[in-house]
């Protein structure tokens, strides 16, 4: 059995509690700034709930990844030394990283406020992880489905795009205004594309296994639309800086990439039929439910994501709250839901009785945190438009324009607080699953 | 042909593989185009400050960072706020800031940084410059 990848699957939900609970209180600042200013001030809440959220991503889905891998291959579920060190990495340097946010510590940038010097130790880790995943792969040959290409590309564009947010400790990157923020963003916009790859790609391994079709993750669909989001990885993360007075190019290329999304809105679309034959198959499977709860936000994101893809349509969603809708609806409506669909596969597998026990209460929370998050999303969406609509279309002040603002953000906190307690009870029920107590691969 | 056809996967791969590290090395060297000027020791020092003291987790440059606070862009040549104005804040804080612990030295530092920043460009895009299809120049802001 091999016990690290359930340490790391028990280790992103406590990350997935902090960034939950966290997250709630970030939400209630925006209305008594005062009152948390004594104890836990917003510029230390909010890298708490950051860190914690991404990292309940990336170690959910490398928990995810040792577990199907050693599956795949029917591997002796065994831990080796590199993924032993690579674990013991990981958990120590996110504990000093919470420890530096609650200290007052900071340094870092963007998405990685830390001090500098845990850089290292995270990059270490995701190294070892990489040596353990590709001494798998080479070791096994033979023609590879989709999903491994897809983790693969997680895996190595993690590495790659982790050193790039980096490089601003180089003093050329930084010593340059535009070129700095250019390459901040850069490297922001491709990780995100790295770990949605590692997410997605257990989303693939998940739905040929409930589906028993193991074809569909070799067609060349498959692979095409695995390299369409390979190069919107690479080109399309443009968006975050079209404002920035970079060169031209740089908005025009991501502008261009970026139109390549219709092509999935409109297969989305297109399978809408067999989505709803197959829901009525699979809708009583755990796994299958989160998994189409993620399509559904994969549709409306989408919608949202080529938006704001659109310069002319940037101008007024660039720095408002819309931006926070995108980051929320991809890291909970697509992220989380695949992760949760990921867990209960694994934990029923461990702990076959769970699932039944809980179904109920599994169901009801299922339910409460999708409705919840489709008002709360609807509610970032209209504080960004409102905000967008005041600051560039009347130019008013920030201070006028969050006046209009607030009353969304109230919905905001409310629906988020729901979202947050579904969530948390999911994660309590996962939690709560006897996954060592049998010796069950 | 054959091998070319087995092999089609990471032929693919390969050569997105070869253009994200040819395109990352064009925008390091060319992608900030005409705007050439570099931050002097004291933005520098500044920006680090900036970093210490997490202001992004608030403020945004150019709309990327926190939405508690304004953009601070172009507060510098703001003729409502400006140095003046930025350094009393620093200094006392207000109602939903809270006070920022630095020396006279510092405060300096992180003015020369937004200084420079305000310099390099305008945060916000005039709508009226957007063309038919659906982008738009920022040609106002100088460096294009």
């Amino acid at each position: 059995m091999n016990r690290v990848s359930f340490y790391l699957l028990r280790f992103s939900l406590i990350l997935l509690i902090t960034a939950l609970c966290v997250g709630v209180a970030a939400a209630f600042v925006f209305f008594d700034t005062g009152f948390f200013n004594q104890f836990l001030p917003f510029y230390k809440l909010r890298p708490i709930h950051v860190t914690a959220s991404i990292f309940w991503i990336l170690t959910a889905a490398q928990g995810g990844v040792i577990y199907y891998l050693n599956d795949y291959y029917k591997l002796e579920h065994k831990q080796t030394l590199l993924i032993k060190a690579s674990y013991f990495l990981w958990l120590l340097s996110i504990i000093l990283i919470l420890i530096s946010f609650l200290s007052g510590k900071f340094g870092g940038r963007e998405y990685w406020e830390f001090p500098p010097i845990l850089a290292i130790p995270i990059l270490l880790s995701w190294a070892l992880f990489a040596i353990h995943f590709f001494k798998i792969i080479l070791k096994n040959k033979g023609k590879k489905p989709v999903y491994i290409w897809m983790w693969s590309t997680g895996v190595v564009f993690f590495l790659l795009t982790y050193i790039e947010a980096n490089l601003w400790q180089i003093p050329w990157f930084r010593e340059n205004v535009i070129r700095d923020i250019t390459v901040q963003w850069k490297a922001n916009g491709a990780i995100v594309g790295s770990w949605n790859q590692l997410v997605y790609g257990t989303a693939f391994y998940l739905m040929a296994k409930i589906g028993e079709d193991e074809n569909s993750a070799f067609n060349k669909k498959s692979f095409f639309f695995y390299f369409l989001g390979l190069t919107n990885l690479i080109f399309n993360w443009g968006h975050h800086t079209y404002n920035v007075p970079a060169a031209t190019w740089v908005r025009d290329v991501s502008y261009v990439i970026s139109m390549t999304e219709w092509i999935l809105l409109i297969n989305i679309m297109q399978n809408f039929k067999s989505k709803i034959s197959e829901a009525k198959k699979f809708l009583n499977i755990i796994p299958y439910r989160f998994l189409l709860a993620s399509e559904a936000w994969v549709f409306l994101n989408l919608i949202l994501a080529i938006l704001m893809s659109i310069p002319a349509i940037n101008i007024y969603t660039h720095g408002t709250h819309i931006t926070v809708a995108h980051a929320m609806g991809a890291t909970i409506g697509i992220n989380t839901m695949i992760l949760f669909a990921s867990l209960f596969f694994i934990f029923s597998k461990r702990d076959s009785n769970f699932s039944l026990i809980n179904n109920k209460t599994i169901t009801i929370f299922f339910w409460s945190a999708n409705i919840a998050l489709l008002f709360f999303w609807a509610a970032l969406i209209l504080a960004g438009i409102t905000k967008g609509y005041y600051m560039v279309s009347l130019s008013q002040t920030f201070e006028t324009a969050m006046q209009h603002v607030k009353p969304y953000l109230f919905i905001f906190s409310i629906t988020g607080t729901i979202l947050a307690f579904s969530l948390l009870v999911l994660s309590i029920v996962l939690l709560r699953a006897k996954i060592f107590s049998n010796n069950k691969a | 042909m054959k091998f070319f056809r087995k092999h089609f996967y990471h032929f693919f791969f390969s050569f997105l593989f070869i253009s994200y590290i040819s395109y990352s090395l064009i925008v390091y060297f060319i992608g900030s185009g005409k705007y050439q000027k570099t931050l002097n020791t004291q933005a520098l020092a500044g920006q680090l400050i900036w970093q210490q003291n997490n202001c992004q987790s608030c403020h945004q440059i150019y709309g990327l960072g926190g939405y508690m606070g304004p953009d601070l862009t172009n507060i510098m040549s703001d003729k409502n706020k400006g140095e003046l104005y930025a350094k009393i804040i620093i200094r006392s804080g207000t109602q939903k800031m809270p006070k920022i612990d630095l020396n006279e030295e510092q405060i300096d530092q992180l003015i020369a940084f937004l200084k420079q920043v305000d310099e390099s460009g305008k945060s916000g895009v005039n709508p009226e410059n957007i063309n038919y299809f659906g982008n738009y120049s920022l040609a106002q802001n100088s460096y294009e």
